[in-house]
């Protein structure tokens, strides 16, 4: 990438040239996932560790056959929560880790900061692939990708992200790269999920999700947790998916092309009706297909790869 | 051994003295002080050019975490009095969060036995209001104030139920000790690490919003409004508490506040490294917050400056921001901070600051010091305003490193210290 960036830790701090360029590398590595024999020699040789210390298919499965079908070798690690309270150090882990001879570690992490700290702590490449409420770059990436497929290009599209934004590293980092690549953003929820002074990063804030859904292109659904409901911040899930769950009552009164967006894993009939993640205006799929696309653009930039196009050969 | 420091800025809140002048020490206590050239200095005195310096009673620190007994791994009576000598205190308190709690006579008499044997500034142990530290009855307050300990606090925690506050607010009357009150509301602090608001959004680290602190502030403001007693808010870091304090001095209600060096130097924004050195209790907060506090100090509405030295060893600091404990050292930067980013940026006068930093204490906690009269212990230090420095991790003379200073420029250094008349830090360097 342009000055080579060692690490992939957020989108804050990324220009909207670095962001296009690997949208762009994402583009072959979309035709390789396409193809039916999709491995590649390109990281032959080099090790992909993905250290999860919260539970995770679809990112954790992604990164991995992005690894693999790009030649590399892999190795999954699953850390409970429960160990890390125990007092097992996480510097101290992931030194380990790389002495094993880690190229690339690829960290999910409950707290905001552990992608920062992980990368202080080793010479590898990090990529952050979600940590606490900060950001989960790598999704906004494979969002925005998907938007740029989908309409051509993001400048001038008006996006919602609705739910608990105060939790959600997925709306942050989907905030940054919206913003720099020109698209208008509006977050819609509850007030107690509204994080203090978000209108400082550049977005609306809105709590009538049916006004919002007139008026925007695309809307982009957040998974709503049990736990913010017993931590009490809205009093019912059922009382939450009345207020902003997407069902096809809601979606017909809305923009007719507005398109579904959701970062998985959802809960159906909550933030979502089941009808309405597989609607014809869905892209939820899409989304999880680009994921690998992405991954695989990341992986191959951060390891100094040349040209967009030098990846087919 | 005789000394008289000569041709310095003689700054003495006490006796009103402010200007250039000489000053003799002799057998332990102040023997004269006055213009240049109207001391009579007897044979057998050294002499100490302080030209360009400024001479002024020792520092107080009301606000130090000494850790001993029970963490000596993180800072012992001789460290920590070692580092507050660098710093030109010449007494510092010891909180009563250790282990165990310094709750009643026994742990007081350690601290005060260990202090005379190893410590090198006077220590002034704090008892705890609650037995452990629980917030649910009140410690032997004047068991423990007959062994020695001269205010009370639970500081650490806030005293949740305010009948008990009360309680002890109008028990510790008998005694004439301050309560050292903790500030901060731990429901609605709630699983918080950093200040709430822009920030901790752009971070997505769990926020503490300025009403933990502020609520408390007024409930205690109110409490000690009705019982008359006498209270001093610890570490005040909010705009909003300083209003609340601003009113309630208006209306005469007793009570006192400190601010920390780091809270009037450091805002929320440092976090973004998510460096643990930048967790603290209460958390960094917004500029407007820190412009705040030090107009306060300015003002008055805040008395002074107390460093909250909390020392963590490495092991607990180097690791995820939100697994870190809360604190920062401050007792060898304290001077060099609020001189550079006070004084220099005339928030403070040089009197305002030795008021703030010595005077003040010395009265909020009725000990002796904070004076350069003639016949007070000879508490006294030297140091130059001018004098340009960067903290080293490596100079740091505390056994914890964790300061947010480190690699920072200050102007502002202790040359001198005399604690009770002997030369204890001379030239930058111990005498023992």
């Amino acid at each position: 990438m342009s000055g080579s960036p060692k690490h992939l830790l957020g989108l804050r701090n990324m220009s909207a040239a670095e962001i296009n360029e690997i949208l762009e590398t994402a583009l072959p590595c979309k035709e390789i996932v396409e193809r039916e024999i999709k491995k590649l020699p390109t990281l032959r040789g080099k090790t992909v560790v993905t250290l999860f210390y919260e539970p995770s298919t679809r990112t954790r499965t992604s990164f991995e056959l992005a690894a693999k079908w790009l030649g590399a070798d892999t190795v999954n690690i699953a850390v409970s929560t429960s160990s890390v309270q125990k007092g097992e150090n996480f510097v101290d882990t992931v030194r380990t880790i790389e002495a094993l001879g880690a190229d690339f570690i690829i960290l999910r992490h409950s707290m905001a900061g552990s992608a920062e700290l992980l990368a202080k702590s080793v010479d590898c490449t990090v990529i952050n692939a979600g940590d606490g409420a900060h950001e989960h770059p790598t999704q906004a990436l494979l969002d925005l990708f998907t938007l740029k497929e989908k309409f051509g290009k993001i400048a001038g599209l008006k996006v919602a992200i609705v739910g608990d934004i105060l939790h959600s590293r997925v709306a942050k980092s989907n905030i940054y790269g919206l913003k720099k690549l020109g698209a208008e953003v509006t977050v819609v929820g509850p007030p107690t999920l509204m994080p203090k002074e978000i209108e400082q990063l550049g977005v609306k804030v809105e709590t009538d999700i049916d006004a919002v859904l007139k008026q925007v292109d695309v809307v982009n659904i957040l998974r709503i947790q049990l736990e913010r409901q017993q931590k009490g911040y809205f009093p019912s899930l059922k009382e939450y998916a009345r207020l902003y769950g997407i069902n096809r009552a809601r979606l017909e009164r809305a923009n007719k092309d507005l398109v579904i967006m959701h970062p998985g894993p959802a809960n159906l009939g909550v933030e979502i009706s089941e009808e309405v993640s597989v609607h014809r205006q869905s892209v939820i799929t899409q989304q999880v297909t680009n994921g690998v696309a992405i991954r695989m653009a990341i992986l191959y930039l951060l390891s100094g790869g040349g040209s967009k196009d030098a990846i087919l050969h | 051994m005789r000394y008289c420091i000569k041709g310095g800025k003689i700054i003495d809140p006490a006796s009103g003295f402010y200007g250039i002048g000489d000053l003799l020490i002799a057998e332990g206590r102040i023997a004269a002080v006055g213009a240049s050239g109207t001391v009579t200095i007897p044979s057998d005195t050294e002499i100490i050019d302080a030209q360009g310096m400024i001479v002024c009673p020792g520092f107080i620190d009301l606000h130090t975490h000494l850790r001993e007994p029970g963490r000596e791994d993180k800072e012992t009576i001789a460290s920590g009095t070692k580092a507050a000598l660098k710093g030109g205190f010449t007494a510092v308190t010891a909180m009563a969060n250790t282990t165990p709690v310094s709750d009643n006579a026994v742990v007081i008499k350690y601290i005060l036995n260990q202090a005379q044997q190893e410590a090198a500034v006077k220590v002034y142990p704090v008892g705890a209001i609650s037995k452990g530290l629980k917030g649910e009855e009140l410690a032997e307050m004047g068991e423990v104030a007959a062994a020695g300990a001269i205010a009370f606090s639970d500081d650490g925690k806030t005293l949740m139920n305010p009948a008990l506050l009360r309680t002890a607010i109008e028990y510790a009357t008998l005694f004439d000790k301050p309560l050292l009150l903790h500030q901060e509301d731990p429901d609605l602090a709630g699983n918080g690490v950093m200040h709430e608001g822009y920030w901790s959004t752009v971070l997505g680290l769990p926020g503490i919003p300025d009403i933990a602190e502020s609520t408390i502030v007024a409930r205690d403001l109110e409490i000690a409004a009705y019982t008359k007693g006498k209270i001093h808010l610890c570490h005040i870091s909010t705009k909003r508490s300083v209003e609340l304090l601003r009113a309630a001095k208006a209306k005469g209600v007793k009570v006192t506040a400190e601010v920390t060096p780091h809270h009037l130097a450091l805002t929320d924004e440092l976090v973004q490294s998510f460096d643990s050195v930048y967790r603290v209790s209460p958390p960094l907060r917004s500029a407007e917050d820190v412009e705040a506090v030090r107009l306060a100090l300015k003002d008055g509405t805040i008395d002074i400056i107390a460093t909250d030295h909390a020392p963590h060893t490495l092991e607990e600091k180097h690791r995820e921001f939100s697994l870190a404990p809360n604190g920062m050292i401050g007792l060898e930067t304290a001077l060099g901070v609020v001189w550079t980013e006070l004084v220099k940026k005339g928030y403070l006068t040089d009197i305002q600051l030795v008021e703030a930093m010595s005077f003040k204490p010395a009265r909020i906690l009725n000990v002796p010091g904070g004076t350069l009269q003639v016949g007070a212990g000879a508490d006294v230090v030297v140091f130059d305003p001018e004098l340009e420095w960067e903290l080293k991790a490596s100079d740091i003379v505390s056994k914890s490193k964790n300061s947010p200073f480190i690699g920072r420029k200050f102007s502002g250094k202790v040359q001198h210290v005399w604690v009770d008349g002997k030369l204890k830090y001379f030239n930058e360097n111990f005498t023992e």
